[in-house]
């Protein structure tokens, strides 16, 4: 069976989720072989980790020499991870559907002369035969369409959002192969300075909780009732772009076009109102409920339930009710 | 100083979207645009600029697309670029990232001519294909350095300082010109075009240039030859409408805890 190249997605040699989301879609694929980037002394803990989601291989790039560079040293060692292979020795690489992780698919389509699929919330393998691309579904046009698409020519290079599969424990050999890749010079050009980590939240990753509740411009800078609902279903908060810009949430909270798209059980919009910008970033959520002052509101719309009113008073009503069914 | 905005004709995003019988989009019945996140790439070229009065900082906005694509070029003169170039050919049509990167680098090494370009600028992705790989592309086809995703952009002399937000960290990069740059829509927001500023656009050269014209082979580009292809489009069906109540006196939320519960998500 070809291998499947898996670019591990960790914080410091900290594995997150979605590495086990692409190792559990690359066994549909061939052979599960991880890819490694981090720092060399937590490589024994990334091992044990992809072991468990079925890794056969892990090939360990120790990070030190090309660690304050941005996006190009990785395309570069993938590219020669995959020129190693040689023709059809891969049958995909895979990569986490982050801002860097689609960036370094987009350098290393041109570098393999090979096709890309972005974004990805599903990848199956061919049906018509052995060797044949897999099949990767997309949600577009802010989720209201779907499309299937293949890659044509070369190695199907794709990135897979987070929460794309549900993550299946398997035995893998996890054989180590420590792996040096020649970075250009060129690779170096464009420089990481500084780096501020994202401070814990303690609630759910936003992309993976299944429960997510969301405040927008109607909050009015105030989140307390978002966040204490949040905290009562043990949910993770989301925010509006109208909230982002208004400076009363981070950038990492934002749901929408140009923030995290997220697919939750439960999606709760608060004094949000439901322009194209949110829609696209959590329409495909299973429900999807609404408080907002304003009846005419587009998130009406789409929503399976919505209370209008203001969401200073029914979230917090909300909360007790919950706390109180809770205990009874 | 030469700055290029790569600016892209979008269907309106707000308007109701759909495929081709060929899976390709839409983009005949649907009203088109320059995209809004290319508007973010205008307003920090012309900035840029701004900061610059004096030091002969030009600004070209270059889009490649169908007839109807000129009008992104043409909104981003309105803005204040000082020149258009329109790169259209039937062959183009339906091409993947891969394509139009190539098709964008070579129109980006002829507009540089003699005095090489300094600064692309690029919005963080398109509201339609929406992938956001574009600015990594040319930046791998130019063999310049990617500067991207930037929320705040400095420069000083040649070195260009971006702030990063990413999945887990926020980053500083740095890169000295020339390189591509990309803007998030945190970037600052894009200024509309004055009447001055319409009036004037219609005085500013607009080239139109084919592929013959920078070199691309027409075998090189099109759906024919896209290195993805999409095999099916489906509408997802509508939500249904659902229930929708009016709180009054604490009713709003004893019915959504009634919800939630019915539906075991408490």
């Amino acid at each position: 069976m070809a291998e499947v190249l898996v670019l591990v997605d960790h914080v410091n040699g900290v594995v997150r989720k979605p590495t086990y989301e692409l190792l559990t879609i690359a066994s549909r694929l061939g052979e599960p072989s991880a890819v490694y980037i981090g720092p060399a002394d937590q490589a024994d803990d990334v091992t044990e980790k992809v072991k468990k989601y079925g890794a056969t291989k892990l090939y360990v790039v120790d990070e030190e020499p090309i660690k304050g560079y941005l996006v190009a040293p990785k395309a570069e060692t993938l590219q020669q991870l995959a020129e190693r292979a040689g023709d059809g020795g891969l049958a995909a690489i895979l990569i986490p559907s982050s801002g860097e992780g689609k960036e370094i698919a987009g350098r290393l389509a041109i570098k393999l002369k090979s096709g890309l699929v972005t974004d990805a919330v599903d990848v199956q393998a061919a049906s018509d035969g052995h060797g044949a691309a897999p099949v990767t579904t997309q949600s577009v046009f802010a989720g209201n369409y779907t499309a299937t698409t293949r890659v044509t020519k070369g190695t199907p290079i794709i990135t897979v959002k987070p929460n794309s599969a549900t993550p299946e424990e398997a035995d893998g050999a996890g054989a180590v192969e420590k792996f040096i890749p020649v970075i250009s010079d060129a690779a170096k050009a464009a420089q990481i300075v500084a780096v501020e980590p994202r401070q814990a939240t303690g609630r759910p990753e936003l992309t993976d909780a299944a429960i997510v509740i969301s405040g927008g411009r109607g909050t009015g800078g105030d989140f307390g009732p978002i966040e204490t609902l949040a905290d009562a279903l043990g949910a993770a908060v989301g925010a509006s772009r109208a909230a982002v810009d208004s400076g009363w949430m981070p950038h990492s909270y934002q749901v929408g076009q140009t923030g995290k798209t997220v697919s939750p059980q439960l999606y709760v919009a608060s004094g949000i109102s439901g322009a194209i910008q949110h829609r696209a970033g959590m329409q495909t959520s299973k429900t999807i409920v609404a408080v907002n002052k304003d009846p005419e509101a587009p998130i009406f719309e789409l929503v399976d339930f919505g209370v209008v009113g203001d969401l200073h008073t029914v979230l917090p009503a909300v909360t007790t009710e919950i706390n109180a069914r809770k205990e009874g | 100083m030469n700055i290029v905005v790569c600016v892209k004709h979008v269907p309106d995003a707000t308007a109701d979207r759909r495929f081709e019988p060929d899976n390709t989009v839409d983009r005949g019945s649907v009203d088109g645009l320059l995209s809004e996140l290319d508007e973010y790439a205008v307003e920090q070229a012309l900035q840029i600029k701004q900061k610059r009065e004096g030091e002969g900082v030009e600004v070209t906005a270059l889009c490649v697309g169908p007839d109807k694509a000129v009008d992104a070029v043409r909104k981003a003169l309105q803005m204040g670029a000082d020149k258009g170039v329109h790169v259209i050919d039937d062959a183009i049509a339906g091409s993947d990232a891969v394509a139009t990167s190539l098709v964008l680098a070579k129109a980006i090494e002829r507009a540089g001519g003699e005095a090489k370009i300094d600064l692309v600028v690029c919005g963080m992705a398109s509201t339609d294909g929406g992938m956001g790989v574009v600015p990594a592309m040319l930046a791998e086809r130019l063999g310049l350095p990617q500067v991207t995703l930037a929320s705040v952009v400095e420069i000083q002399g040649n070195q260009v300082r971006i702030k990063r937000n990413g999945d887990t960290a926020t980053e500083v990069i740095c890169g000295t010109m020339p390189l591509v740059l990309s803007v998030t829509d945190q970037s600052g927001e894009p200024r509309y075009p004055s009447f001055k500023g319409i009036m004037a656009a219609k005085k500013k050269p607009l080239e139109t240039w084919s592929l013959g014209d920078i070199g691309v082979d027409a075998g090189q580009v099109g759906l024919s030859v896209a290195w993805t292809q999409v095999e099916e489009t489906t509408a997802r069906p509508a939500r249904t409408a659902g229930e929708i109540v009016k709180d009054e006196d604490g009713s709003g939320a004893k019915a959504l805890a009634d919800f939630l519960a019915a539906n075991k998500l408490i």
